[in-house]
């Protein structure tokens, strides 16, 4: 019997989901170490406010306490670390204020750490955490951008005038406004792109434990990149050696940006471990993760495209202010620049564009990359740009598409805003998505649904996203402080079984098997005999992540570079074993050949006897079949595609129904179909989340209104429908497998498609724009109006 | 949660005992609010009174009425044959409560006495206008509920039963929360032994109230069409990130005309 077929582009069932399903995963939070104590970390709930004093001696007596630390315990150590430095127009850097660990002076927002208890317990420590004594003295506070801005707006960081961290522009302003002045038509869109709580499954989690014969630091952490957190810890903040600190992360439910960052509870847990000689464990609860994980999104633009009288885009201008929230998190200065406007050519060929773009700090909670980072903004922005052109023009939402994408034969596409396209091609993507959604049935459907009362609208969206993160020399001149290049260790053991270690991880994705199958593909070894190694600094040489849908066209290439070394190596052992010359070896089907003969050795055969090597070119090479290949991209990945979303409205409560929802993405090679439908379903879901129902509500004084599931709406199954995915693809030009990613691409297109559908369904009730969520009130109060209008 | 003495007494007499006196004791029903705040720590109770132990879960039903055990949960009234048949509205609205682990511990007599201003029980109890029954007397609908979180019971007062009059006519339909799912406004419409009652829970900022205009145009005829013209003025409602007080009263219209509708 033939094995199944379990290489690229099978759909092969997720060996780990096993363990996941059946509750055996092992996660931060099951991992308890002897001597255990437990760390509650008191938080300010005030948004803005001076520490007048704290006084801990009750919580330190309290029972069960270990020990209270505050800042001036921290004293020694260093600020959490900015990872990318982004200069302003003036070619000034940015204003880049201290992160402390713990509050120094001063708090900046709801959820802000001002001390920690350390007990036998956490109930002892929850305990005592109530018993430190702090007195804040208010300051007033900003929640948004607008206000943060305004003169005489409470300054929030010293260092950071206007609370402006940075002013910052690309494009050719000259030309753009060449271009405005000559334009038929100008067509100009205010929005608000809302902010977002990630809310992965599992909150996050810390573990900080010592040894003090070995002076070894180790941290278990919900981390989607160990290897980063090592790096920044250990230089930036606690200044402990490589060698001398390692970090896990285990298995890690979710984390869609949130659990890229270093993070406060990870410096303190392991911090105090080594201060007191005993693990410190810390786990966040859910109303903790709401104020203290990154947020995303958060941004507030003005776009104008200038058109000539056919509808051809002649420049767009786009001014964004970003919220940073109090502090910057690691990556926070690279989403609403590198990673949003130089994305603004979307899947158009836009001649000149001009962005400039204000980072703001206000008293919220940090705002960081969160599935998509950047490049949901600038989608969301183009897409709601291009359907009120239409709206103000009376142009055809899918003509002007077609009439100004670019061109198939266009490519490489260099851009006006710094990218380089390899690949594309957004025509087919948009005429399947039309197809498979029944785009031309749509009027029928309209008047079916108007028949029963409804409402019902369709939305397209049209997107390109740059992923694969990212060319070192490129992101480095960026201001990117990190090469962003991955790392694969690909160990042929001596029966021919294979581990591979990755400095990628999956915290869902899959990778597990994903990356497996590459192995089965490229190596010949049955899927079963392949291990997927990744989540631990001391296993993996190296390594950069998971997050820009990075893994597989970067990761996965690194795999595929450090095969290649494994195969040549093979090559010259099967040489020597059939006496022949090593450029007469060929190797496939997991079998090294003399060409044109059925002389072979099986891989098993040459691993056996590169670990015993008995007969073995030894003076040649050395024993072992083990290589490691870094691999840095030479670009980014471009997948793009088109969603086509159908909505139905109720226009007695304005509650919207996703009724259709289609997708048809060009995600590059595809190795697992199953997969790639999984995660463009679950990005689908988070964009139509960010459509409808998600916000991250401050009131004036900046307290998150928001701060539970009782109020922040998550989308659910009755919210969603089936979801139909679909691929049109194109390979990458410049990696060997030809992917792109598919991680991202649902969270990116999705929320422009509803949308625009939301809009199109209440085209009768004079709405040009309405900014997410599109929630029943706020629909309702569009229906209500327009009704009063036209009576 | 913060410590707390427990105890799981076998009788009604002792568990009013062990209520007895202690403005800090709290009983624990169903423990689907009570438990939650205690994890929250926003309750320090110095003991939870469990009442489970005091076999007062069963539903009778005669010919006109439908009396409830208060520490019946919502999936048995959501299941049961006889309770389905007499005032089905009242299964459906207890199916409809929560998810199912919820519907699986929640109980009618913890909703009861909690008085949740989005809780749906309310919205039955008064639309039918159903009799609590406690350790001590029986007290009326329309005396029971006054004010959000605050009932007719008196300190260590345990509700026993409830006994719901079988309507001719009921429905119950609820508008959830987007994210909390409890009813942002839920209305309750009855016609039976009692008159044309509606009541309306999650919209008003006193907690579950009769929508007095609506019953007095179902009261001249029962159907969704005389509630034309019928509004609610939004003073009063609640208001909140999810629904203002104006969208809260244009819904209690909504809802109640589907109510009726769905009555039939």
């Amino acid at each position: 019997m033939n094995a199944p077929f379990e290489g690229i582009g099978a759909s092969v069932r997720r060996k780990e989901d096993l363990r996941f399903i059946s509750g055996r995963g092992n996660y931060t939070d099951d991992i308890n170490r002897p001597n255990q104590t437990y760390a509650v970390f008191r938080r300010s709930d005030r948004p803005h406010a001076n520490i007048v004093s704290i006084d801990t001696s009750a919580a330190k007596s309290a029972p069960g306490v270990v020990a209270v630390y505050t800042a001036e315990d921290l004293a020694a150590i260093g600020g959490l670390p900015c990872g990318w430095q982004i200069h302003s127009k003036d070619g000034s850097p940015m204003a880049e204020p201290k992160h402390p660990v713990l509050a120094e002076g001063k708090v900046r927002h709801v959820g802000d750490p001002i001390a920690v208890v350390i007990a036998e317990t956490k109930q002892q420590a929850r305990d005592a955490a109530e018993l430190i004594e702090i007195d804040l003295k208010d300051l007033p506070a900003t929640a948004t951008v607008t206000d943060a801005l305004k003169s005489g707006a409470a300054q929030i960081h010293d260092n950071a005038p206007g609370n402006v961290c940075y002013d910052w522009h690309i494009g050719d302003k000259e030309a753009t406004e060449a271009a405005f002045a000559k334009a038929a038509k100008i067509v100009k869109l205010d929005l608000e792109n809302n902010r977002l709580v990630p809310n992965a499954m599992e909150p996050r989690v810390a573990i900080g434990d010592y040894d003090r014969h070995t002076s070894d630091y180790t941290l278990f952490t919900t981390s989607q990149n160990p290897h980063v957190i090592r790096l920044l810890m250990g230089a930036f903040v606690l200044g402990l050696p490589e060698h001398k600190l390692r970090v896990v992360a285990p298995d890690v439910g979710g984390g869609f940006g949130s659990k890229i960052y270093h993070y406060a509870e990870e410096a303190t847990v392991t911090w105090a471990a080594g201060k007191l000689g005993r693990p410190v464990k810390w786990t966040a609860d859910r109303t903790e993760s709401f104020m203290s994980d990154a947020h995303g999104r958060d941004h507030v633009s003005t776009a104008e495209m200038a058109l000539d009288a056919q509808g051809n885009f002649l420049a767009l201008r786009v001014n964004t202010l970003a919220n940073m929230g109090a502090y910057l998190s690691t990556f926070a200065p690279a989403v609403p620049t590198y990673l949003y406007a130089t994305l603004l050519a979307g899947t158009y060929r836009t001649p000149v564009i001009y962005a400039e773009v204000k980072a703001v700090f206000t008293n919220t909670v940090p705002v960081d990359a969160y599935r998509g980072a950047g490049r949901p903004e600038a989608t969301f922005l183009l897409e709601r740009l291009v359907d009120t052109i239409c709206h103000d023009t009376g142009f055809d939402p899918v003509a002007i598409r077609l009439q100004n994408f670019i061109p198939k034969d266009a490519f490489p596409y260099q851009t006006p805003v710094a990218l380089q396209y390899d690949s594309g091609d957004y025509f087919t993507t948009m005429e399947v998505a039309m197809k498979n959604a029944d785009y031309a049935g749509f009027p029928a459907r309209k008047a079916a649904a108007a028949a029963k009362g409804k409402l019902r609208g369709i939305g397209i969206s049209t997107y390109l996203e740059a992923c694969g993160i990212a060319p070192s020399a490129v992101v480095g001149s960026l201001g990117a402080r990190a090469g962003l290049y991955e790392v694969a260790n690909i160990r042929v053991h001596p029966t021919g079984s294979v581990s591979v270690f990755t400095g990628t991880h999956s915290h869902g994705q899959g990778h597990e098997t994903t990356l497996a199958q590459l192995v089965t593909s490229q190596l010949g070894v049955p899927f079963s005999q392949v291990e997927i190694v990744h989540g631990d600094t001391n296993r993996i040489p190296f390594g950069m992540g998971t997050y820009g849908s990075r893994s597989l066209a970067v990761g996965g290439t690194a795999m595929v570079k450090a095969m290649d070394k494994i195969i040549a190596k093979g090559k010259k052992i099967a040489a020597h074993l059939l006496e022949a010359s090593v450029d007469d070896i060929e190797f496939a089907d997991g079998s090294f050949k003399v060409a044109g003969t059925d002389r072979a050795k099986s891989l098993s055969e040459i691993a056996l006897t590169a670990y015993v090597p008995h007969n073995y070119p030894i003076t040649e090479i050395e024993p072992g079949l083990d290589e490691t290949a870094f691999y840095d991209p030479a670009n980014f990945t471009f997948p793009g595609g088109c969603h086509v979303c159908e909505v139905e409205i109720d226009p007695e409560t304005g509650v919207t129904s996703i009724v259709n929802f289609t997708a048809v993405d060009d995600v590059g090679r595809v190795i697992n179909p199953m997969i790639v439908e999984g995660q463009v379903q679950g990005g689908v879901a988070q964009g139509i989340g960010q459509a409808l129902l998600e916000h991250a509500v401050y009131d004036s004084n900046a307290q998150l209104l928001s701060g539970s599931f009782m109020d922040y709406t998550m989308p659910r199954a009755d919210n969603l429908t089936n979801i139909s995915v679909a691929t049109e693809n194109t390979l990458c030009t410049h990696n060997p497998l030809g992917v792109k990613g598919c991680g991202e691409v649902g969270a990116i297109g999705s929320p422009p498609a509803v949308m625009n559908a939301v809009i199109s369904a209440l085209k009768d009730y004079g709405v040009r724009h309405m900014n997410m969520p599109a929630s029943p009130e706020k629909i309702w109060g569009i229906i209500n109006a327009g009704r009063k209008a036209a009576e | 949660m913060y410590d707390f003495g427990y105890t799981k007494p076998s009788s009604l007499a002792d568990a009013v005992a062990a209520l007895a006196g202690d403005d800090e004791a709290k009983a624990l029903a169903g423990g689907q609010t009570l438990i939650p705040v205690l994890k929250q720590r926003l309750n320090k109770p110095t003991k939870v009174v469990d009442l489970s132990k005091l076999g007062l879960s069963g539903i009778t039903v005669t010919g006109d009425s439908v009396t409830i055990g208060a520490m019946t949960n919502h999936a048995t009234v959501a299941a049961s044959a006889d309770v389905k048949r007499a005032i089905p509205a009242l299964a459906a609205l207890a199916g409809g409560i929560g998810d199912i682990q919820v519907r699986n511990r929640g109980t009618i007599g913890g909703s009861l006495a909690n008085n949740d201003p989005s809780a749906c029980y309310p919205s039955a109890v008064l639309a039918l206008g159903a009799t609590i029954t406690t350790n001590k007397r029986s007290i009326s609908a329309d005396d029971y509920f006054q004010g959000m979180f605050t009932t007719a019971l008196d300190a260590g007062e345990v509700i026993t039963s409830v006994s719901f009059p079988v309507p001719a006519k009921a429905a119950y339909i609820k508008f959830k929360n987007p994210a909390s799912r409890y009813a942002m406004v839920g209305v309750f419409v009855a016609n039976g032994p009692k008159g044309v009652r509606v009541a309306v829970t999650g919209a008003g900022q006193g907690g579950v109230f009769r929508h007095t205009a609506a019953e007095a145009a179902l009261s001249k005829s029962w159907s969704p069409a005389s509630l034309d013209g019928v509004s609610i003025p939004a003073d009063g409602m609640n208001s909140d990130i999810h629904a203002s007080a104006p969208y809260r009263a244009h819904l209690v219209g909504v809802v109640t005309k589907r109510a009726v509708t769905a009555a039939g």
